[in-house]
């Protein structure tokens, strides 16, 4: 089963390679990872998408409590976070395929950043499930390169998740 | 004070109580190496002969005195050499402070002479690690590192300083005080779990109590044996909670595990409730976990959350420091001395359960190794450090050297061969009041031997037993049993004449290897003053357990 984990870390040099060594040596799998700055410029935020069965996330709950520089770590049960995901992929698109795939782009909410004349560069920002579907049905014209952000994920409603709060 | 970076380094040391330091020079440590030389009254500094055995030195004085010890590598090779003393450590939740140099920071990354990422390689085996790039950071890495090391789950934490850093000056000054907002290791037990976990245990019909080596980092050796005592609970040991109860305590009934006593093995199946005290439950000690927390109730005290769980469910998990947390169990018990159940049949059911040891006849011109140990056991003083190395060796050791209150130190994690010698130096120059006796085979000796010549440089006064049956004894066990006798790689012919080579340090020898040879080597081992190397001859077939 897929989990969703937030890991607010000291935004120090050699975290990403502590949290991924970590992963790789306990044998969990990631899916996407993900890292950037938050409000407080101390401290980074990553988001983590892996795979396994309940006693595997405990696991990884608590081996990445351990790293010396995780501040904070919190699995999202099911439906209780939103999360987005940022896909750019071009397309091949000659003329004759433009306006189907224009019509994709606007019913799966993508936008286009770039067009050729034999290709299209379309971005779309949404939940990992939407972009796989996404990705199947643009997947005919011919996918010639694509990019993911892996996903990033914060608390449904007026609970936040912050270094401060008590775990 | 305005001072260079190495003399910070030197002054944070101090600062820490640091009296001696494990290590081997290079060209990147140079500089904190002459920051040392002005310190020698203050820090000792001892040149090992191989840089993990200085981590394994530091690793032994760190478990007689409780405290972080410190070993010193170069840059590059010195720095890599290190990192099977760090793993060792870490499998064994001993806390060290390495401190290596590396290359000036504007070569980092360019692949020149002697550089290594070491903060990267050992990542997998630290608790945490530093490379020192500003000059303002040392107090405060230095002091988070003892503090980390030490405190929580105890562990080896790596400090990396570029030459140039070492070189440059600033206004020092040591931090009084450590705050990592993301480090805040658990001490006294929740009240409620404590509760719930003391009347589980004392209510149950068979409990049983399981000592790892957590005891000894939490220096809980007391108040588990006032537990264990006041409640008239048996309690068993992993091979690294060895001597927090001594042998001859009626509540000790032995060893657990794949070469644990038959005894400890049947108590743990036949309990009804298993009380883990800072014992990670690890493949050697319980085969077969998923089993015993079918048929078993587990309580499981640790202080480190992800233990708990890892490889046992517990029913009653307990996160904590286990001298904070049982000394709540004893005052819970204090005040509500009510509802001990009666354990003396269940201790009953234990002692007829018990089955003699006895020795076979050992083959002509060899001695029974587990005997000898034996033997010595009653004739050395009751305060021992016991170091055993990897194997055959550690087996009898770990069962059949009988402990009354000294130490047993052993690689038990990690099973690191040649673990004894240099942990035996270390171990020693902690404490020289207590004797200390290095036990190891002719395949882990001939890793280690080259720290008989750091014993003899400092003056460092233990004693070395070798078994030997010129086999990596337990691997061709294994080849026996498991691979049809197919024995391979395991002769260690072209081995040195050990009492010979003792000589050559000038290290007084004798060679053990029939009943009047025994009885004198037992003598001087235990009256000799000053070095003493035994060999120790075992048949070549002589079965581990």
């Amino acid at each position: 089963m897929k989990h969703t984990i937030s890991v607010l870390v000291e935004n120090h040099s050699g975290v990403l390679s502590r949290i991924s060594g970590l992963f790789s040596r306990r044998g969990f799998n990631i899916e996407s990872l993900a890292v950037g700055p938050t409000h407080d410029p101390s401290i980074s935020r990553i988001t983590i998408v892996a795979d396994g069965d309940d006693h595997t996330v405990e696991q990884i709950e608590k081996q990445l409590n351990k790293l010396i520089e995780v501040i904070k770590v919190k699995t999202f049960g099911r439906d209780e976070f939103v999360a987005r995901e940022l896909m750019i992929v071009k397309v091949n698109a000659p003329a004759e395929k433009r306006s189907e795939i224009m019509t994709i782009a606007e019913i799966t909410g993508a936008k286009v950043m770039d067009i050729t004349l034999s290709t299209m560069t379309l971005e779309l920002c949404d939940r990992y499930d939407r972009l796989c579907r996404f990705e199947n049905v643009i997947e005919p014209y011919g996918i010639l390169e694509m990019a993911r952000t892996g996903t990033v994920a914060v608390e449904r409603g007026s609970d936040y998740f912050s270094p401060k709060k008590g775990s | 004070m305005k001072m260079t970076v190495s003399q910070a380094m030197v002054e944070c040391l101090k600062a820490e109580g640091i009296k001696v330091v494990y290590g081997y020079p290079g060209a990147a440590i140079c500089p904190f190496y002459d920051a040392l030389l002005s310190a020698e009254k203050d820090i000792r500094n001892i040149l090992v002969r191989h840089e993990a055995n200085g981590g394994h030195a530091a690793s032994g004085y760190a478990r007689i005195t409780g405290k972080p010890a410190v070993c010193i590598a170069t840059s590059g090779p010195g720095a890599v050499n290190l990192i099977t003393a760090i793993a060792t450590a870490y499998a064994d939740s001993i806390p060290l402070i390495c401190i290596t140099g590396q290359v000036n920071t504007d070569q980092i990354g360019s692949d020149v002479f002697q550089e290594a990422d070491i903060t990267g390689a050992a990542e997998p085996f630290v608790k945490h690690s530093y490379l020192l790039k500003d000059p303002k950071d040392v107090g405060r890495a230095f002091k988070e590192a003892f503090y980390i090391a030490g405190t929580g789950r105890p562990g080896p934490v790596l400090i990396d300083v570029p030459m140039d850093v070492q070189k440059m000056t600033l206004d020092f000054e040591y931090p009084k005080k450590v705050d990592i907002r993301s480090y805040k290791p658990t001490g006294k037990g929740n009240y409620l779990q404590v509760k719930r976990v003391t009347e589980a245990l004392r209510s149950a019909e068979k409990p049983l109590i399981c000592i790892g080596g957590g005891v000894f980092a939490s220096n809980a050796q007391n108040e588990i044996v006032e537990l264990s005592e006041t409640l008239n609970i048996p309690v068993i040991t992993t091979m690294m909670g060895i001597s927090v109860f001594s042998d001859d305590n009626p509540l000790y009934v032995g060893m657990i595990g794949t070469h644990g006593m038959k005894i400890a093995n049947y108590a743990v199946n036949a309990c009804d409730t298993l009380f883990l005290v800072g014992a990670r439950v690890g493949d050697r000690a319980v085969k077969t976990p998923l089993d015993l927390e079918r048929t078993t109730k587990i309580l499981h005290i640790d202080i480190d959350p992800a233990e708990i769980g890892k490889n046992i469910g517990a029913d009653y998990p307990l996160v904590g420091d286990a001298k904070q947390v049982l000394r709540q169990m004893l005052d819970y018990i204090k005040k509500n001395p009510e509802g001990c159940a009666d354990h003396s049949g269940w201790l009953r059911q234990i002692e007829e359960n018990k089955v003699p040891t006895e020795f076979a006849q050992p083959v002509k011109g060899t001695v029974n190794p587990k005997e000898f140990l034996q033997k010595l056991a009653e004739r050395m003083p009751a305060n021992v450090n016991i170091c055993a190395d990897v194997g055959q060796n550690q087996i009898w050791s770990s069962r059949y050297y009988f402990k009354r209150g000294g130490r047993f130190l052993t690689s038990g994690g990690m099973g690191t061969m040649g673990y004894s010698v240099p942990c035996a130096v270390g171990a020693k120059m902690a404490d020289p009041s207590r004797p200390t006796i290095a036990i190891c085979g002719d395949g882990g000796f001939q890793m280690n031997f080259m720290e008989l010549a750091t014993a003899v440089q400092y003056g460092v006064d233990i004693k070395v037993i070798v078994m030997t049956n010129t086999r990596l004894g337990m691997v061709r066990e294994l080849q026996t049993i498991g691979y049809n006798d197919r024995q391979t790689g395991v002769f260690l012919d072209g081995s040195p004449d050990f009492v010979k080579l003792a000589a050559a340090y000038g290290i007084p020898a004798i060679r053990v290897n029939d009943e009047k040879s025994e009885k004198e080597a037992i003598e001087r081992l235990a009256e000799d003053k000053g070095l003493l190397l035994a060999e120790v001859v075992v048949d070549k077939d002589f079965p581990t357990l």
